[in-house]
């Protein structure tokens, strides 16, 4: 089928270019044959003047004869001709494969020298920084920020806080593969309005955001027994986990009593989806030294 | 024969402009009609759920593609930042396909996991509430409407008469699958998987 069709349009070409030849040198040949009245076109202005059915002028045709040994030439060197590859061999994909080559020549020596250095020394190193910023402009910025303090749901990466941790092997995982933060929906596990409202102040006790009264302080069994799986019974967070220190003033879902209310009742999930495959390991690398970098300047 | 009888003839010019202007047509568009290079999908490519079906309706409908392009050209600069290039072979199933010609936002061809689905919804209801330089309109609506059942039997029926692989067992279960879900959902459920159905991503 594809045979048929690479002649049905090989021959619909050729054929086409030779009916433009055919009829640009047959035009050029028509025109007033003896001058009499009847090679006249039939206007007539200001009462005299009148005009030959001239044929268009020699100039203006070998343009097209122009255009048409261009195209020839063309269809010769570039594929264009049904399945006819051309003479210079050239395609869009060996193109794009030419200029992968080119730019792997180019950074492949930059990368290696990254690849070997460890991940503090990279972390201080001014030209993987201004590589890893220029990749986190174009994968990270679209959450995390231009300037890279996150939004509510999306971890600011300025605040040397870290949810899964600050090693290497850590930040890496996040990048390459991922990571999923569920926090449960524990309205019916608290048992009605009292009960979350008391959670809600133990939480923010927690940080010292509102005094540990008695109320909130009521709630203390419930967490040690709901909260700690992941938050641990001090509230300190579970980086193996990503549960979040509550202890802190860091807060990814925002502090106020609302903010919070809404984390218990409704529960959140949290994304962070995979770069492994777009990234590869050595770009990761850079990326990971950066986001390291934004907490660690000094 | 004189210019003058083609001019003033208004039927034979129009035969003779038809004719000339359907000449590129049978030589580059019928070809990739009917060629079996252009028309069987890639590996893994399959046609659109009932969901994501719904979604690339939304998608359509609200003129998406003029300003999103589903199409990686094959360079560098395209390919880093989005990921492979498009072929033919992964778009068969879009009728239309969604191109698209112009940038003013990133290229969706592979847009699929690159956020959550929390990303997505907010992002479609208020999006410079996630980026707050974004210059693209919300689409809170879409969390409102619902997506009909009884019309998405019918496209995926039209559609399997048009010669897309779907089974009976799939048009049968089409309207339990979009039940009570919003155009919201269909849409994300259409982004989430474009570009993602390819074996290899880079």
């Amino acid at each position: 089928m594809a045979a048929f069709w690479a002649w049905f349009v090989a021959v619909g070409t050729i054929a086409f270019v030779i009916w433009c030849v055919w009829l640009i040198s047959w035009a050029s040949k028509q025109g007033p044959q003896n001058k009499q009245d009847e090679d006249l076109v039939g206007h007539k202005w200001d009462g005299d003047l009148e005009e030959w059915n001239n044929p268009a002028p020699k100039w203006w045709l070998y343009l097209y004869f122009i255009t048409i040994a261009w195209a020839v030439g063309y269809m010769i060197v570039y594929p264009g001709i049904g399945a006819f590859d051309g003479v210079a061999g050239w395609s869009q994909q060996g193109q794009y494969e030419a200029e992968m080559q080119a730019a792997e020549a180019r950074y492949e020596p930059i990368y290696a020298r990254f690849a070997e250095m460890d991940f503090e020394t990279l972390a201080k190193d001014p030209d993987a920084n201004k590589l890893g910023k220029s990749l986190f402009a174009g994968y990270c910025t679209t959450c995390h920020g231009s300037d890279a303090r996150g939004a509510a749901g999306y971890p600011n990466l300025t605040d040397n806080d870290w949810l899964w941790g600050k090693t290497e092997a850590a930040i890496t995982t996040t990048i390459q593969q991922g990571r999923n933060s569920i926090m449960p929906n524990l309205s019916a596990a608290l048992g009605g309005d009292a009960g979350i409202d008391n959670m809600v102040s133990y939480v923010q006790s927690l940080s010292g955001a509102v005094a540990a009264d008695e109320a909130a302080m009521s709630a203390q069994p419930m967490f040690v027994a709901l909260c700690s799986a992941c938050h641990m019974a001090d509230g300190s967070g579970n980086q193996l986990l990503g549960g979040p220190n509550l202890t802190d003033d860091v807060w990814l879902y925002g502090s106020s009593t609302d903010a919070i209310r809404t984390t218990i009742v409704q529960g959140r999930n949290g994304v962070m989806p995979a770069h492994g495959q777009l990234l590869g390991d050595k770009r990761t690398k850079i990326l990971a030294a950066y986001v390291y970098s934004m907490s660690n300047a000094e | 024969m004189r210019h003058e009888t083609i001019e003033k003839s208004i039927n034979l010019m129009m035969v003779l402009i038809v004719l000339a202007i359907s000449i590129g047509g049978f030589v580059e568009l019928i070809p990739l009609m009917l060629s079996s290079d252009a028309t069987e999908p890639d590996e893994g490519i399959a046609p659109y759920s009932a969901l994501r079906l719904a979604g690339r309706d939304v998608y359509v409908r609200e003129g998406c593609y003029n300003c999103h392009s589903q199409m990686i050209r094959p360079f560098r600069s395209e390919t880093e930042r989005y990921g492979p290039y498009t072929t033919a072979g992964e778009t068969v199933y879009d009728r239309p396909f969604q191109f698209g010609s112009k940038r003013t936002g990133p290229d969706l061809a592979r847009v699929g996991g690159r956020y959550s689905d929390d990303w997505q919804r907010l992002h479609l209801i208020d999006p410079r509430a996630l980026v707050p330089e974004s210059n693209m309109p919300g689409y809170p609506w879409l969390a409102q409407n619902m997506v009909d059942p009884d019309l998405i039997t019918i496209k995926l029926r039209t559609l399997k008469m048009l010669g897309d692989p779907y089974t009976d067992e799939q048009i049968a279960a089409a309207s339990s699958e979009v039940e009570g879900k919003t155009e919201m959902d269909a849409v994300i459920a259409y982004l989430q998987e474009l570009g993602t159905n390819r074996s290899a991503r880079r």
